[in-house]
């Protein structure tokens, strides 16, 4: 789950990170009061769960607090990689001498929290990566001793020559791996981090991503989660634990599994179909979860055609053939359905579905096939 | 012969009490798994029913379990917020496999959890896996044993429900499987495609290999130049998630396509520069093994 850049500011001042002083607001004239406030030029920054904000035109230095008002009034509501900006984030303007970069990921190879850092920040990392790979420094952080001090300062004097420089980065990169595990985050970043013409370190951004394996014991975190940045169909999803994801076509597919869910997808567009959702219902059994997924594929007006695809191992077949038959019977679907069930249970699983008068196919390329043909024929 | 698991192996079940771990139980001891015991913490003198009137005992503690049992290998189906606290638990108490079918466990665990194991030189397979099975001889997880068939193909997969259905199309075809294992869709698991390849190459009835991946990663790349370097074998892949768009995570947290890595048409280029066929299709995979073998 991302939060947004206010959210991890307040992460980041909560383990000491310097952090300039910010308010977030949602009008223009509450933008104009905060400006107001802090006196001399602030930035009026778009909260929104997008990198590019700034090429977006939806980053802006604002001289006095008109201007913040009328930037803030041009930001909220514009429109940023399909997102829209429903906050704005004002905060005094630094001075900046130099831009670097510092950030934690998890990675897999390593199987531990990794950080990368460079001098050359306020650009893209993976860019650097690509342009000038040797400006990274990057260490993994061994998960049973923590951040040790002297890796801290080996990264810290990778960005920095002034030891007085080092020595703050030295404890901001500390702090940073402290959020980093405290908030049960998967991504962290400090881009930029500047250094001021009165030599101090300060971390002007903050973007973090939180692993949502985390949420049950961090609820001050799950709160952040905002869910005006996703479509209702996908809130929906997640709200009854399902993984969905809309996409532009017409098949409306319905599966157990990831992998099957996105290999049923592919098959689709293999005999000239479009998928219209990614949709695993999941590793559970619960009727409920049909029920609720149904509910999702049938809210979207391209679908002409609802596809299950059921393999049973820890999900039953005979639990998903129940869900089927509840869901058809509370919400009415109209649209035609057909369903491919095998695996645990089966058996029990095509006579309740015999039972209902439906039919269920065995091969997942005559259901796919068959889809494909009831959307084109719609 | 078989890897990983076979008829000797002695498996204890962490959750056994719960839904998802009585259930599997019960199908796995139908299957023939020795499974000889379970542990739920405060059941300790109570014992588990199997499916034929068969009962074993149920332990507080994994420590327990193993002194008592000589079980070498523990299936976790415990609630993700205790469940890297038992591989943490099986670990020590000296199992050599632990299988981990619980989904989202925090990544944060994981990563201790699988360095934990790696110190004491325990397996992981895992989290977020199926399982495996060596068929006729033992299934450890909740890959269903009904579509398995004994034979010479091994099976790798980061998936499981595709795992299944690509399973039972090579039974349906008439290709029976040495042992087919589900590694997980974690980012961060305990054994990867090279661990089972290698297995694979050196076990002397597997005849050639299935890998199954999907978005996410660089796995499936290093697996490419793996098998072009060091197998024999015949290797044939299935890759999930052509369509699947980028930046979101296809159900779990190891399926996403990132900026810089992981689309499957990447992964597809690496294995086809490295001589391995992918299958455009599941249906497709048993006709290329075929043709491998013939």
């Amino acid at each position: 789950m991302d939060i947004h850049e206010y959210q991890a500011k307040e992460r980041f001042r909560s383990v000491g990170i310097p952090v300039p002083p910010g308010r977030v607001v949602s009008t223009p004239e509450e933008a104009e009061v905060a400006a107001e406030e802090y006196g001399g030029t602030v930035v009026v920054k778009a909260q929104v769960h997008s990198g590019g904000r700034g090429k977006a035109g939806g980053v802006k230095l604002a001289e006095d607090p008109a201007k913040a008002r009328d930037y803030a009034s041009q930001i909220l509501g514009m429109d940023i990689n399909g997102l829209s900006v429903d906050k704005v984030l004002i905060t005094p303007a630094e001075d900046i001498d130099t831009e670097a970069y510092v950030g934690v990921v998890i990675d897999r190879k390593a199987q531990a929290a990794t950080f990368m850092v460079s001098p050359e920040g306020g650009i893209d990392i993976e860019e650097v990566k690509r342009t000038n790979p040797k400006a990274i420094r990057k260490l993994s952080i061994d998960p049973r001793y923590g951040m040790l001090p002297h890796q801290a300062y080996w990264l810290a004097n990778f960005l920095y020559d002034d030891p007085n420089l080092a020595d703050q980065a030295r404890k901001i990169i500390a702090q940073l791996y402290d959020a980093f595990v405290s908030s049960g985050a998967e991504m962290a970043e400090i881009n930029p981090l500047i250094t001021t013409p009165a030599g101090e370190v300060k971390a002007i951004d903050a973007k973090m991503s939180i692993d949502d394996s985390e949420l049950f014991r961090r609820p001050d975190i799950a709160e952040m989660r905002d869910t005006s940045s996703e479509p209702p169909s996908e809130t929906k999803a997640r709200e009854a634990g399902l993984s969905y994801h809309k996409l532009d076509g017409d098949v409306g597919c319905c599966v157990n599994g990831a992998g099957l869910a996105m290999a049923t997808m592919d098959l689709v567009a293999h005999y000239e179909g479009n998928p219209a959702n990614f949709l695993d219902i999941g590793g559970s059994s619960n009727p409920d979860k049909v029920v609720a997924a149904l509910e999702i594929i049938t809210s979207d007006p391209n679908v002409k055609v609802i596809l299950f695809n059921i393999f049973g191992g820890i999900t039953r077949c005979d639990d998903v053939a129940n869900g089927i038959i509840e869901a058809i019977e509370k919400i009415d679907i109209e649209l035609p359905i057909v369903i491919r069930l095998t695996g645990t249970n089966e058996d029990r699983a095509l006579e309740i579905l015999e039972d209902a008068g439906l039919s269920a196919y065995t091969s997942m390329d005559e259901v796919v096939k068959k889809a494909v043909e009831l959307a084109g024929a719609a | 012969m078989a890897i990983f698991i076979n008829s000797d192996t002695k498996v204890l079940v962490q959750g056994i009490t719960g839904r998802d771990g009585s259930f599997h139980t019960r199908e796995m001891m139908a299957y023939g798994t020795r499974v000889v015991g379970g542990v739920t913490p405060g059941k300790g003198s109570q014992t588990f029913e199997g499916p034929t009137g068969s009962t074993v005992p149920i332990f507080n503690g994994m420590d327990e379990a193993v002194s008592k049992t000589g079980a070498n290998t523990s299936v976790i189906y415990v609630p993700p917020r205790f469940a890297a606290g038992a591989i943490l638990e099986a670990a020590e108490a000296g199992v050599e496999l632990i299988v981990a079918i619980t989904e989202g466990i925090p990544v944060l665990d994981m990563a201790r959890a699988h360095a934990f194991a790696r110190d004491r030189g325990v397996r992981v397979l895992g989290p977020n896996c199926p399982g495996l099975i060596s068929p006729g001889k033992s299934k450890v997880g909740i890959l269903p044993g009904q579509i398995v068939a004994e034979g010479p193909i091994g099976v790798v997969s980061r998936s499981g429900t595709l795992t299944y259905e690509v399973i039972f199309q090579l039974t349906t075809a008439g290709l029976g499987q040495t042992t087919c294992v589900g590694i997980g869709g974690d980012p961060l698991i305990g054994t990867n495609f090279i661990d089972c390849l290698k297995e694979f190459e050196a076990d002397s009835e597997t005849t050639a290999v299935v890998v199954i991946g999907e978005i996410g990663g660089t796995d499936e790349q290093e697996a490419a130049v793996y098998v072009k370097e060091n197998m024999s074998k015949p290797v044939v892949v299935f890759m999930a998630g052509l369509t699947a768009p980028p930046g979101r995570k296809m159900g779990h947290a190891g399926a996403i396509i990132s900026e810089s890595s992981g689309t499957v048409k990447e992964k597809i280029k690496v294995f086809k520069e490295n001589g391995i066929p992918v299958a455009k299709r599941t249906a497709d995979i048993a006709g290329l093994l075929q043709s491998r073998l013939a």
